[in-house]
């Protein structure tokens, strides 16, 4: 593997899924399915969302045919590296009844995945999860297993969305580490393809399988350009203040109950969130009593069970669930884990059925404080 | 250990829910196995008396003879689970509700005199304790497999009050609403059906009735901007759950 970056011939994709299951890996990747771009098992490259782009709005999500052939120039989908890492429904164990007692199994061991076009805000919500789940005194098993086995193939953003505001979150277009390989696509006159680069020593490993040429300073500096341009293209952006600061000072907005008006407190924000970890468990059984399992699911703050303790649930209304939400995001996170919980992939303002925005929220609630700053003094 | 009995009851209803029980063909001799299946006329005439440890209720209370019966049931049964839309929230019928039932009758039979109805159409739970309640026109046999299997195990059903969206994004369902465009009960539905109509790409039709705390203004003002009339939305609250619905602000 050369220093320079390499450059991989849009061609030589199906040689990348080759290698990859050799050594063992399932490839996940973004694939088109009913109407959206969707992470799945992919049994060969062709399966990619080659030639499809996205429009995103608050609410709103819409394929479209895109003039080039271009795989990756679409924004993220529903999904994203967390429901690889930490599915929604696992299965903790089982156990069943025996003569002398009972036994247990499990958690199941997970397949080692290679995941396929890994966004930069993927890779920056897997270092949030690594901090959350893995980093403390109790790494919890599922998660742990199988970041241990990932081979991550990131791809930077060349298409951003419109609900993308990642360079207010101290992330961007380009993937700048946690990946195993990383491309930026390419499709334009002088034909497809990726400029590659090595980010640990099994992705130089997988390179060397591959026929990679040298990129040229042509092609790099494309490459450059086109994430830069992304970089660019990014309108949205959250108050650019302390977030922690300004979460726990509008605690007692008004703003909190018009958010509640429009909050159908489905809980999609926190599904789609990458870094939205909470779960539940659930134990089952069959009918004879001699077999029974005990799943992990994901919950959501936004369920009023979430917060039932002896006697009913705390924050009952919309307007406190919202604002538990939010507050931990962009504020509590920070003292909890040592960052944001945010990394402003717009996942929660596209697929809001209602369309709610989280930065206009909080420049809703940032306009409010100043408000209240410039009162005077009461009598 | 005597093998507990289990009790199906029908009140004004299509039979639906209590055939879910029937459709569980995988698991039925299993049921059968644990359960002493004292009354279900649907499966077979054989009746034993009661008391019954386990009633499943179908149908809502449409009748003063229906009102006493129900009583009666409540008395004999050790748990009571009310099965369905009709039960749990009065069903389609509880469109009587508003308006006027002798004139429904007097456009359908010749001699409605002979007909003793009610005014309106209630749950099971207007009228009597309830242990638990499975919603959906008709039930999810899953649910009421988890049911009969938590009551068998003696622990707490797992049957959960929060969106279907939840169930949706549990198994990557695409949201139709966002990505498609199209008018969706879900963000205000209970979950329950393992989100069954997004997932061939239909909007859900709110069959379960309302989850936990719905805001069902903002999903019309939602639902009438996906191109629905306000008098569609009214209909889309107004068909399985309508009582349920109009408590719930609809």
């Amino acid at each position: 593997m050369p220093e320079s970056a390499g450059l991989l011939d849009a061609t030589e994709l199906p040689r990348l899924f080759d290698a990859l299951r050799e050594r063992g890996y399932t490839v996940v990747g973004p694939t088109v399915r009913d109407g959206a771009i969707m992470l799945a098992e992919l049994g060969s490259a062709a399966e990619l969302p080659y030639g499809w782009g996205v429009v995103t709005g608050a609410g709103r999500y819409r394929l479209h045919r895109r003039s080039d052939t271009a795989a990756f120039a679409n924004s993220a989908g529903p999904q994203s590296i967390k429901d690889i890492l930490h599915p929604p429904r696992a299965r903790l164990w089982s156990a069943d009844r025996t003569a002398d007692g009972v036994t247990t199994t499990g958690p199941d061991r997970p397949p080692r995945y290679a995941v396929i076009g890994a966004r930069p805000c993927d890779l920056a919500a897997m270092a949030v999860l690594d901090r959350v789940l893995s980093a403390g005194a109790y790494p919890e098993p599922i998660y742990t297993a199988r970041r241990d086995g990932v081979f991550v193939v990131a791809v930077d953003c060349t298409e951003p969305a419109a609900t993308c505001f990642c360079t207010s979150m101290g992330g961007g277009p380009a993937a700048t580490g946690g990946f195993d390989l990383a491309m930026t696509e390419l499709a334009d006159a002088d034909g497809h393809r990726f400029v590659v680069r090595a980010g640990s020593p099994a992705g130089a490993e997988v390179l060397s399988a591959l026929c990679v040429r040298a990129a040229g300073p042509r092609a790099e500096s494309e490459a450059r350009a086109a994430v830069a341009a992304a970089a660019d293209a990014i309108t949205r952006s959250m108050p650019d203040e302390s977030l922690p600061d300004l979460l726990t000072g509008a605690r007692e907005s008004p703003h909190w109950a018009d958010v509640a008006d429009r909050c159908l407190t489905c809980g999609n924000c926190t599904m789609v969130c990458p870094t939205c970890f909470c779960t539940t468990t659930e134990d089952v059984a069959d009918l004879t009593g001699e077999h029974a399992e005990r799943w992990r699911r994901w919950d959501s703050c936004f369920d009023l069970d979430f917060s039932y303790v002896h006697g009913g649930s705390v924050r009952r209304s919309g307007e406190s669930r919202y604002r538990q939400w939010m507050s931990h995001k962009l504020g509590n996170w920070q003292a909890q884990f040592g960052s944001s919980g945010c990394v402003g992939c717009g996942r929660c303002i596209a697929w809001c059925p209602a369309g709610i925005d989280i930065t206009e929220e909080a420049a809703a609630l940032s306009a409010w404080r100043r408000s209240e700053r410039a009162q005077p003094c009461p009598p | 250990m005597t093998t507990p009995t289990l009790a199906v009851w029908k009140f004004a209803s299509c039979d639906g829910c209590q055939l879910s029980l029937l459709d569980c063909e995988d698991e039925l001799l299993e049921v059968a196995g644990r359960l002493r299946i004292a009354r279900f006329l649907e499966a077979t005439r054989q009746v034993l008396p009661g008391p019954y440890d386990v009633s499943l209720v179908e149908g809502s209370i449409t009748t003063p003879d229906d009102a006493e019966r129900i009583r009666k049931i409540r008395e004999m049964s050790g748990t009571l689970v009310t099965i369905g839309a009709c039960a749990t929230a009065g069903g389609i019928q509880a469109l009587r509700n508003h308006a006027d039932v002798t004139e429904f009758a007097s456009m359908i039979y010749p001699r409605p005199d002979y007909l003793s109805t009610l005014a309106t159409s209630t749950p099971i739970a207007a009228h009597v304790d309830v242990d638990y309640e499975l919603h959906g026109c008709p039930v999810d046999r899953r649910q009421l497999l988890e049911v009969i299997g938590a009551l068998l195990a003696g622990r707490k059903p797992n049957i959960p009050a929060h969106s279907v969206c939840f169930e949706c994004k549990q198994r990557h369902n695409v949201c139709v609403v966002v990505a498609h465009g199209t008018p969706c009960l879900g963000p205000v539905t209970r979950a329950g059906c393992g989100a069954l109509c997004p997932a061939v790409g239909r909007g859900c039709y709110g069959c379960f009735g309302p989850a936990e705390t719905p805001n069902t203004a903002a999903e019309a003002a939602l639902l009438i901007g996906a191109g629905m009339s306000a008098d569609d939305v009214h209909r889309a609250y107004r068909t399985f759950n309508s009582a349920a619905w109009e408590e719930a602000g609809s």
